[in-house]
C-alpha cells in the first residue's frame, strides 16, 4: 500500500524547518498534532531515529504515520505484526514455486549439460556453477522491511502493533532499526541509501524489551484535551456545527472520567460526530444520545451503566 | 551545559527513569538540534529521547519541573524594602563582597549563578539523607561568601550612619538563608527522596508479617503497593513468551503436509513448537488471626498476576472453608479480607474440617495443570488433620506448595501438624515476609516454562 501526495508536499514550503511548521503541515493533511507529538516527529527526522508510538487504541497512532507520509510525499510501507511473524514474512523470501517451476523446465537442459561430463566430480563442478542462478534477485520476494530499505528516495515505514510480535522478532528488528541494514546470507548486507522514517506502534499488550525501546524515540499519545479534540473533530468531520462539536466533545470528555471498561477514544468521537451529522442533528438531546450510544461505547455493560445517567451527564457541563 | 545535563540524567536515574549512556548521547544530540531558547521544545525533545513509557513520562515531567525550576531565587528588590534604594555610600561600603553587591542591587540572576557555583563546590547534589540538609545549607552559604557579608554587617553596626545598611544586609542574610534552604530541599527531593523510598521498601519487604500486633496500618498501604510492584515485575518477566521453539525436533507430520504445495519436496521444514502453559492456581488461605496479614498479601499478589495466570481460584477458611472468588471480584482485594473475616472469622481453626469441605465441594477445581498454594501455620487445635485428604489433593494436582509464616523449627511443636502435612507437599517453605513470598511465586511461575 502506498500513499503519495505531491500536492501537499509542494504547497508547504518546508514542513521540516521547525516544530511549528510541522504542526501546520500536519494540520494541512488533516492531522491535528499536539506540540509534544510534533516535537517527537521533528526529533525523529533530525536524529534519524525510529519513533515508538504508544497509547490506547484509537488515539491516532497509525494515523500519525499515514499523515506524515502524505505530508512528506513519501511512499508508505506498512507491516502489521502478529504472533508468529518471522523473517520470511517481514524481510524476504525465496520464490519457491518459481524456483521449482524453473528447475522442472530447465531439467532437460541441465541433463544435457551434465550428460557429457566424464566423471561425477566434473558434473558436480558444473552444477556448482549453476546453483546460484536460483538464489539471485529474480527469485527474491521482498517483504515490507526489505522494500523499505530498497526505496532509494526514502519512505515511511510503519511497523504496526509491534507488541503483538514475538520477542525473537523484536531482537531481529534491532539490526534494522539501528543501522538501517539487513544481512541476507545469499546476497550479503543490504543497506538503505536513504534511511526510512520508521514508526513503531504499540498497544501495550506486553512490555517491549529495553533494547528496542532504547533505540527508539518514545512518544506516548494521551487522550486529548477538549480544545484539541474539538479541533480534531472539526478537521475530520467537515460541515459539523461548532455548537454540536462542543457539546459532543464535552460529553465524551465527561464519559472518560467515569469507570468504564473501554473509554471512548478519538476515533470513537469522530465516528460519533459523523453519525450525528448523518442524522442532521444540530445539538445533543438525551434521546439522541441514548439512540447513538453504541457508537461510542463498545461494551454492553458500559452502555447499560451509562444509559440512566445520560441526562445528568448532559447537564453537568 | 553538558554538566547540567549530566546532573539532570542523574536526577532522572534517582527517580527510577532508566537513562543509558546511549540515551544520554541521544539526548545531547537532541539538545544540539533544539537549543535551549524554547523551554517547551527543549523539554519535549528531552522527553522523547529519555522517557520510554507512560509511567516514565510522568516521572520525567516532575523531575524536569523541579530540576529546571524557573527563577528559583526571588529575593525582593531593594525598592521594596523599607529603606528604599541603596545609596552610593552603602554600595561602596559593601564593595568587598560581590554577593553583597548583588543582594543590594537585587540582581537575582547573579545570586542564582553564585548559588549554583557554590552548590557545585559544596557538593550539594551528593545529598543522600534528609539529615544532611542543615549541614549542607550551611556549607552552601559559606561557599557563597556569607562570611564577608557578616563582616560588613559587623563593620556597619559600629557607625551610626550605616545602620540602614546593616539592617538591609541582615534582612538579605535571612532571605539568602531561606533560599539556600529551599535549594538544598529541592536537591534532596531530586536525588535523595527516591533512595530513601527504596530503603524503606527494602525494609518492608523483610518485615515479618505475623509479628505481634500485625502490620502497622502506616506501613500497610506501602506494603500493598510494594506487593503490586513485585507482581508487576514478575508478570513482565513471564508474560513475554507463550511459545518456546524447540529447534532440532523435526515435526514430520507438519513438514509432510507443507511439502504437498511443493510437489512433495520438503522445502518448508517445520519444527516442533512447545506451547507454554499459563499457570492455573488454587489458593487456600487460613485467615485466622496469626496468618490473616500474610493471606491478604498472598491474594493481592496473585490477583495482580492476572496477565500471566490462566485461572485463579481462592478459598479461605478458619473453621469452615468458603470460596472467596465472588468476594474478591465484588469488593477488590483490599476489602476482601475483612468481608471474609465477617463471614467466617472467629471460628476455631480446624484444618481437617477445611480440607473435608474442600474435597467435598471443590475437588473438581484440581487437575494436573493446577498448582495448589496453601497458606497456613498448620496448627489445627489437636483436631484430626485428615492426612488422607491431603494425599488426594497432592495426587490430583501438579504441585502442592505450603507456605507457613512460622519458622521451620516450630513445625511439629505443640498443636502444629505441619511436619506431617509437609510429606504431601512438593514444596513446604517458611513465608514470613513479602520478599520470601515473591521468591516462591517466582519459582511457581518458572516451573511452567519448559527448559
Amino acid at each position: 500500500m502506498s500513499i503519495s501526495n505531491p500536492a501537499a508536499a509542494a504547497n508547504a514550503a518546508d514542513p521540516l524547518a521547525s516544530v511549528d511548521a510541522l504542526i501546520e503541515g500536519l494540520g494541512g493533511v488533516g492531522y491535528i498534532a499536539s506540540r509534544r507529538i510534533a516535537t517527537a516527529l521533528y526529533m525523529a527526522v533530525n536524529l534519524q531515529k525510529p519513533i515508538l508510538v504508544e497509547g490506547s487504541a484509537g488515539v491516532g497512532k497509525t494515523e500519525l504515520a499515514l499523515s506524515t507520509a502524505a505530508l512528506l510525499g513519501l511512499p508508505l510501507i506498512r507491516m502489521q505484526c502478529y504472533e508468529g511473524l518471522d523473517e520470511s514474512k517481514a524481510l524476504y523470501e525465496w520464490k519457491y514455486g518459481k524456483q521449482l517451476l524453473y528447475t522442472q523446465i530447465l531439467k532437460d537442459r541441465m541433463g544435457e549439460q551434465l550428460a557429457d561430463a566424464p566423471t561425477m566430480d566434473a558434473a558436480m563442478d558444473r552444477l556448482h556453477g549453476m546453483g546460484d542462478l536460483f538464489f539471485s534477485e529474480p527469485f527474491l520476494e521482498p517483504r515490507p522491511l526489505m522494500k523499505a530499505l530498497r526505496e532509494d528516495d526514502g519512505c515511511v515505514l510503519l511497523i504496526d502493533e509491534v507488541d503483538k510480535s514475538d520477542e525473537a522478532f523484536e531482537a531481529f528488528l534491532l539490526e534494522v532499526l539501528s543501522a538501517y541494514q539487513v544481512s541476507v546470507p545469499e546476497l550479503g548486507v543490504l543497506k538503505a541509501k536513504t534511511p526510512p522514517l520508521v514508526f513503531l506502534t504499540s498497544n501495550n499488550v506486553r512490555d517491549l524489551g529495553d533494547a528496542l525501546k532504547r533505540r527508539c524515540l518514545h512518544l506516548h499519545i494521551p487522550l486529548p484535551e477538549a480544545s484539541l479534540e474539538e479541533k480534531i473533530v472539526a478537521s475530520r468531520v467537515p460541515g459539523i456545527e461548532a455548537k454540536l462539536t462542543r457539546e459532543l466533545v464535552g460529553f465524551v470528555q465527561s464519559l472518560r472520567t467515569m469507570d468504564l471498561r473501554k473509554s471512548p477514544s478519538i476515533s470513537e468521537t469522530v465516528d460519533w460526530a459523523r453519525a450525528l451529522v448523518l442524522l442532521h442533528a444540530d445539538s445533543l438531546s438525551a434521546d439522541l444520545v441514548r439512540d447513538t450510544l453504541n457508537v461510542i461505547l463498545k461494551f454492553e455493560q458500559d452502555i447499560t451503566a451509562i444509559e440512566p445517567q445520560v441526562v445528568e451527564l448532559l447537564h453537568r457541563r | 551545559m553538558q554538566h547540567t545535563l549530566e546532573q539532570f540524567f542523574r536526577a532522572l536515574r534517582a527517580a527510577d527513569v532508566r537513562v543509558s549512556p546511549a540515551e544520554a548521547i541521544d539526548a545531547s544530540r537532541a539538545v544540539a538540534v533544539t537549543g535551549f531558547a524554547d523551554r517547551a521544545l527543549f523539554k519535549d525533545a528531552l522527553c522523547a529521547t529519555l522517557a520510554k513509557s507512560a509511567d516514565e513520562v510522568d516521572r520525567f515531567d516532575s523531575v524536569f519541573e523541579t530540576f529546571f525550576a524557573r527563577e528559583p531565587v526571588s529575593i525582593p528588590p531593594p525598592s521594596a524594602s523599607p529603606q528604599g534604594e541603596p545609596s552610593q555610600e552603602d554600595l561602596a561600603a559593601a564593595e568587598s563582597s560581590p554577593l553583597a553587591q548583588a543582594v543590594l542591587t537585587g540582581d537575582n540572576a547573579t545570586i542564582q549563578q553564585t548559588m549554583e557555583e557554590a552548590a557545585r563546590r559544596a557538593g550539594v547534589a551528593e545529598i543522600r539523607l534528609s539529615t544532611q540538609r542543615s549541614r549542607l545549607t550551611r556549607r552552601l552559604l559559606e561557599e557563597m561568601g556569607l562570611e564577608e557579608i557578616e563582616k560588613i554587617i559587623a563593620n556597619a553596626r559600629r557607625f551610626p550612619e550605616q545602620q540602614g545598611l546593616a539592617e538591609r544586609l541582615d534582612q538579605a542574610r535571612r532571605d539568602l538563608f531561606a533560599e539556600a534552604q529551599a535549594y538544598v530541599g529541592r536537591q534532596h527531593d531530586l536525588y535523595a527522596a527516591a533512595s530513601a523510598q527504596a530503603l524503606r521498601e527494602e525494609r518492608l519487604a523483610r518485615k515479618q508479617l505475623n509479628a505481634d500486633g500485625g502490620v502497622d496500618p502506616v506501613d500497610y498501604q506501602l506494603m500493598a503497593a510494594l506487593v503490586k510492584k513485585m507482581a508487576k515485575r514478575l508478570a513482565a518477566k513471564y508474560s513475554r513468551r507463550r511459545h518456546v521453539a524447540h529447534k532440532g525436533h523435526l515435526d514430520v507430520r507438519k513438514t509432510l503436509r507443507r511439502s504437498l504445495a511443493y510437489g512433495g519436496v520438503p522445502f518448508d521444514i517445520q519444527f516442533k513448537v512447545k506451547k507454554v502453559d499459563k499457570p492455573s492456581i488454587v489458593a487456600i488461605c487460613d485467615v485466622s488471626k496469626s496468618v490473616a496479614a500474610a493471606a491478604q498479601f498472598l491474594l493481592t499478589f496473585l490477583y495482580s498476576l492476572n496477565e500471566v495466570v490462566d485461572r485463579l481460584e481462592a478459598f479461605a477458611f478458619s473453621g469452615r472453608l468458603i470460596s472467596v472468588n465472588d468476594i474478591l471480584d465484588d469488593h477488590g482485594v483490599e476489602q476482601a479480607i475483612f468481608k471474609v473475616l465477617q463471614e467466617i472469622g472467629f471460628q476455631q481453626t480446624d484444618y481437617g474440617r477445611a480440607l473435608q469441605d474442600f474435597s467435598e465441594q471443590h475437588l473438581d477445581t484440581l487437575d494436573r495443570r493446577t498448582t495448589v498454594i496453601i497458606l497456613g501455620d498448620g496448627r489445627s487445635n489437636f483436631a484430626d488433620p485428615r492426612l488422607d485428604l491431603m494425599r488426594e489433593i497432592h495426587d490430583r494436582s501438579r504441585a502442592v506448595i505450603w507456605l507457613n509464616p512460622e519458622p521451620e523449627s516450630y513445625w511439629g511443636q505443640g498443636d502444629s501438624v505441619m511436619n506431617r502435612y509437609a510429606r504431601f507437599c512438593h514444596v513446604a517453605k517458611q513465608c514470613g515476609t513479602i520478599e520470601q513470598l515473591e521468591r516462591i511465586i517466582d519459582d511457581v511461575l518458572r516451573s511452567y516454562v519448559p527448559h
